[in-house]
């Protein structure tokens, strides 16, 4: 299966793709937002803001929420009748300092695990850092490149769990680009290339159709 | 997704009846949680189709039924097509007969490989006529273009010497 089936790639740091379920999960992650204009009949929504459980009661302004990207995104607008976007700590100077001077050491998973993806949706909002976030991202990748490529390139056969934990997801599948690529060098030089195999979907379903005898 | 319709459609008329501007940010709001939906619904069902024509390259044209057994019929219908498409593309290529290009997923280095089976499938039979049974553990010395597709059904294993 994994030579027969190509899903939809994500849409990388230009604009989301629309299929693709990487940008799908991505656009899911939450930001800080502020309301600027009163948004009546979505009280009951927020319950935990202390509002009251009536159906008309309106968000008042100046609320602080937690609103995924696909929401932020959609009721953003350039007048910003609606919505105030906080840039998130991690993509602000504290950070982006931290990132300038040694950005290998950072834990990128843990910072949101869609670090470079969320920060390229990030500029859809313009704000004044927006340059200096582009920036900021760039070197990031850039430092950290390297090292993934040379890991990647150099842990055949082994447990790589230790060399993934510290990437976020957009390195993570430049890691097992790296990985397959060696990999399929190794079989070419043990002449494996020629070997026909049963495809790994078939293997798996092998696999599957005990468990639903069991059942 | 109907009751969110629902609620924009009459806060929609409100607003354009009653001139209550205000309620423009909450029609958003739930036109943005439908578009949401439909994204996700979509891409499911395009990563599904996807998956299906894989399983055309893998399995080729017949499915084993469990599988069939989790495909919609609008699934099926479309597998049917894909495969139609294919097929007729394949005659297109190539001269007289066409091209199986679902043949030679790997560059073939022989003509004649050897195989061993792995599990119990039956009577074989090869185009002189000879007819092989296929028992388990058993190894044969067959015509690649015949085996091709039983090797990757995981019945028989290429064995390289």
């Amino acid at each position: 299966m994994s030579e027969a089936y190509f899903p939809v790639e994500s849409g990388a740091l230009g604009p989301e793709n629309f299929l693709s379920l990487d940008d799908i999960l991505m656009s899911q992650e939450k930001l800080p937002v502020r309301v600027e204009t009163p948004m009546p009949r979505l009280g009951a929504f927020f319950l935990e803001r202390g509002a009251g459980a009536e159906a008309d009661y309106a968000l008042p302004q100046g609320t602080k929420l937690e609103l995924p990207l696909w929401l932020a995104k959609g009721l953003f607008d350039n007048k910003r009748r609606i919505l105030s976007v906080e840039i998130p700590k991690i993509y602000q100077e504290g950070w982006r300092t931290v990132f300038s001077a040694d950005a290998n050491v950072v834990d990128l998973h843990k910072m949101g695990p869609h670090f470079y993806g969320f920060g390229s949706q990030l500029l859809h909002f313009d704000s004044p850092e927006s340059a200096d976030i582009s920036q900021s991202l760039l070197q990031t990748f850039t430092g950290r490149f390297r090292r993934i490529m040379d890991s990647s390139q150099n842990s055949y056969n082994e447990d790589t769990s230790a060399l993934v934990a510290r990437l976020d997801e957009t390195e993570r599948g430049l890691f097992q680009t790296g990985q397959k690529g060696l990999n399929d060098f190794q079989s070419w030089e043990k002449g494996q290339a020629s070997q026909i195999t049963a495809s790994n979907l078939v293997q798996n379903y092998k696999k599957r159709k005990f468990t639903n005898m069991e059942d | 997704m109907k009751a969110l319709y629902e609620q924009n459609q009459s806060d929609v008329n409100e607003a354009k009846s009653a001139g209550r501007g205000d309620l423009i940010p909450t029609i958003k709001f739930r036109h943005c949680s439908l578009l949401r939906n439909r994204r996700c619904t979509v891409a499911y069902l395009y990563d599904r189709l996807l998956r299906i024509r894989a399983l055309r390259w893998e399995y080729g044209s017949v499915l084993p039924n469990t599988l069939r057994f989790h495909m919609s019929a609008e699934e099926m219908e479309w597998f049917n097509h894909y495969k139609k498409s294919l097929a007729t593309y394949m005659r297109s290529l190539g001269g007289d007969e066409g091209l199986d290009i679902t043949q030679d997923m790997k560059p073939p280095k022989s003509l004649y490989i050897e195989v061993r089976c792995l599990k119990d499938y039956g009577e074989f039979e090869v185009d002189d006529g000879t007819s092989v049974l296929l028992k388990k553990n058993s190894q044969h010395f067959l015509p690649r273009w015949k085996c091709e597709q039983l090797i990757r059904q995981g019945v028989l294993e290429h064995v390289l010497s």
